[in-house]
């Protein structure tokens, strides 16, 4: 039996709930359910009328070029970012972390590139990387690489994109790890010292790196997610050139729904990109949280 | 192990300031001394984690000034135990050996598959595991993790992962702290009987002086940064150096009484009656288990009782004494009987002269009353 004072709490508790439950909805559940209804049908951006196809769209993508390639531009700019953004974020923050005087000058100078909007780095990075005018191509070719064009060769210019999502995502990491780092008791590395960890390589294996788990899986499932969906830097450096090298997934898809207006189409990319991130994120999460210790 | 001329300072504050101390191999030596008085920070000079700012540490015939701690053949149980939390009991204890006895090649995570001496090695050193583990009751517990540990188990890992390296001496921080008093107890007899049977050098820190007393060969007494005092738990009880190990040592604390030796340089009180070195203000420090209760007269001190504490198999009385500091009384239970003192009443009290001492105006101890005793 469940009592009347029970069932107002639970009204009120409903009541309180249900704002943010509606926004659940309206912003998260519901674009999705549309997207997935939208997936199926011939929708162009605009038409009156609206027929079901099935599943013809899903069929269409397997054998669709463009959409190929661009699966593998994605993959290969997170299979290059990646290992680099973890890595890099962690390398940074251990040499940051002992600092006293020069820390806060080193944390800013990693964090503004995360803090400034990536369109508009992207254009400085133009000038930056431009073929004759720009300091990179100068430095290179004093080095003896020659005239190098980074945006506008095609086996140059995904991985040139690739640095510079680096460059932005390695001070975000960078303070991520650092705080992982400072949670660390130091006791466990006295003991570590009193048991016999000589060398720094010691030290971290037996410490920092079993006590950064957590820190280290939150880092690999955002930067996963961050590195696929690369957009800004395509869109303003290379509009997906030269020859279709750096199409990435969000590109080919904003391209399909907003140029060519083929809504339809561009949902099913979509629905295949979401699962995607999906399956990699739980994919990261089972593989990583096994070993990971919660202390 | 032998510290010489030991000082530390942290910036502007001076910790240590200027420690000696001598401590023979096999004993178990007590540093013990209220929170902030540098024990703690001179354990940890010994073991290599603090530099000193002056003085020197020999151990075992060697200077160890310039070693890393790992090469002071020194093992450290730590307050909070510092077990590894994602190795397993095992690992844990077998943690100092690895780090020793296995190449850094040996260690790293892919390339030690390649290794056949590897194998070899973690054979050997599973099994010293092994016994460490028989000795402490570990066995069963060897494949889990420390969370899923009660604290007396954390502990008894922390103790095997410093024996199991056999160390010339074995530093223990405050171990006990973290753990509930019954338990505290059954550690207190644990360690003392670990020590006995080992017969390594034990060098262990604490606060409370109940551990210091039941545990040690010698103790050192500290305070603000230097030894008061060094000697036998019985030592330091029957003869403080001076006030502060006189409260420090002893439960309940000792009585403290404000007396003045009259120009004949006379104190007489409590059915006292003592010569005193000098005329003027001296502190006489009776303990609780020296006083008696005694028939009114000009010699007893009159005291007011305020509470009677019933502790079992004795009782504790606490009193006012006019223009003084309240004073504490043990009583057996027979004695209780036979008065049943109600609270307000006033009593009187006399000591006996071998647990009072006279301490002058410099705090340091003059002699016992029976020293100082005159014939009256």
């Amino acid at each position: 039996m469940i009592s009347a004072r029970d069932r107002a709490q639970a009204r009120a508790g409903v009541a309180f709930a249900l704002p943010a439950f509606a926004l659940i909805v309206a912003l998260l559940l519901a674009p999705l359910v549309a997207l997935l209804v939208l997936s199926v049908t011939d929708y162009r951006l605009g038409a009156v009328a609206v027929r079901s196809v099935g599943l013809e769209h899903y069929a269409a993508l397997f054998s669709d070029e463009v959409f190929q390639r661009s699966l593998r531009n994605t993959f290969l700019y997170v299979a290059f970012v990646l290992p680099g953004a973890v890595f890099g974020g962690l390398g940074v923050a251990l040499l940051i972390h002992g600092r006293t005087r020069s820390r806060t000058f080193y944390e800013i100078a990693y964090f503004l590139p995360v803090t400034a909007t990536l369109v508009a780095m992207a254009t400085v990075w133009q000038f930056m990387l431009h073929p004759s005018l720009g300091p990179v191509s100068t430095l290179l070719a004093w080095l003896g690489f020659g005239q190098v064009d980074l945006l506008n060769d095609p086996s140059l210019a995904l991985g040139t994109l690739a640095l510079i999502g680096l460059w932005q995502v390695i001070g975000f990491n960078m303070v991520l790890f650092l705080a992982g780092l400072s949670a660390i008791p130091r006791d466990l590395y006295e003991a570590a010292a009193l048991d016999g960890a000589r060398s720094a390589v010691d030290r971290f294996m037996r410490v920092t790196w079993p006590m950064l788990g957590p820190t280290t899986m939150f880092v690999t499932v955002t930067s996963t997610i961050t590195s696929f969906k690369v957009f800004d830097t395509v869109v303003v450096l290379t509009r997906g050139g030269p020859l279709g090298s750096t199409e990435t997934l969000l590109y080919v898809l904003y391209l399909e729904g907003f140029q060519y207006f083929r809504t339809g189409y561009a949902a099913a990319m979509t629905v295949v990109l979401l699962a995607f991130l999906v399956l990699l994120s739980i994919l990261q999460a089972k593989v990583i949280d096994r070993k990971v210790h919660y202390a | 192990m032998i510290l010489k001329g030991i000082v530390k300072d942290f910036g502007p504050t001076r910790v240590l300031d200027g420690v000696d101390l001598d401590i023979r191999p096999g004993e178990f030596m007590t540093l013990v001394g209220p929170s902030g008085c540098g024990k703690s920070t001179l354990l940890r000079i010994i073991a290599g984690l603090e530099v000193q700012s002056a003085g020197s540490v020999t151990i075992a015939g060697r200077k160890v000034d310039a070693l890393p701690p790992s090469e002071r053949d020194v093992a450290m149980v730590f307050q909070s135990y510092a077990l590894y939390p994602h190795m397993s009991v095992g690992a844990n204890i077998a943690s100092p050996l690895e780090l020793r006895r296995l190449r850094l090649i040996e260690r790293l995570p892919i390339l030690r598959w390649f290794s056949p001496r590897r194998a070899r090695v973690m054979r050997e050193i599973m099994s010293e595991v092994r016994v460490v583990a028989e000795q402490l009751q570990l066995t069963e517990l060897l494949e889990r993790r420390p969370a899923q540990l009660s604290g007396g188990q954390r502990q008894r890992v922390a103790l095997g992962r410093a024996m199991v390296r056999q160390p010339a001496a074995f530093l223990m921080d405050e171990p006990l702290s973290n753990l509930d008093a019954k338990l505290r107890v059954h550690m207190r007899t644990e360690l003392a009987e670990l020590h006995a049977r080992l017969g390594t050098t034990f060098v262990y820190v604490t606060h409370d002086q109940v551990e210091a007393m039941t545990m040690s060969d010698r103790v050192a007494l500290m305070d603000k940064g230097v030894i008061r005092q060094l000697g036998t738990p019985s030592e330091l009880y029957d003869s403080p150096a001076d006030l502060t190990v006189a409260r420090f040592i002893g439960s309940p604390p000792i009585n403290l009484i404000e007396v003045d030796a009259d120009a004949e340089r006379q104190i007489r009180i409590a059915g006292l009656s003592l010569r005193a070195p000098e005329t003027g203000r001296h502190t006489l420090g009776i303990r609780p288990e020296a006083l008696q209760l005694s028939a009114p007269g000009p010699e007893s001190l009159a005291a007011r009782l305020r509470r009677s504490e019933n502790l079992g198999a004795e009782w504790l009385l606490h009193f006012d004494i006019e223009q003084r500091e309240p004073i504490a009384m043990r009583l057996t239970t027979t004695e209780y009987a036979a008065v049943r003192p109600a609270a307000g009443e006033v009593l009187h009290l006399r000591a006996t002269p071998m647990g009072a001492h006279l301490f002058g105006r410099d705090g340091a101890r003059v002699g016992t009353a029976t020293e100082l005793g005159v014939a009256t």
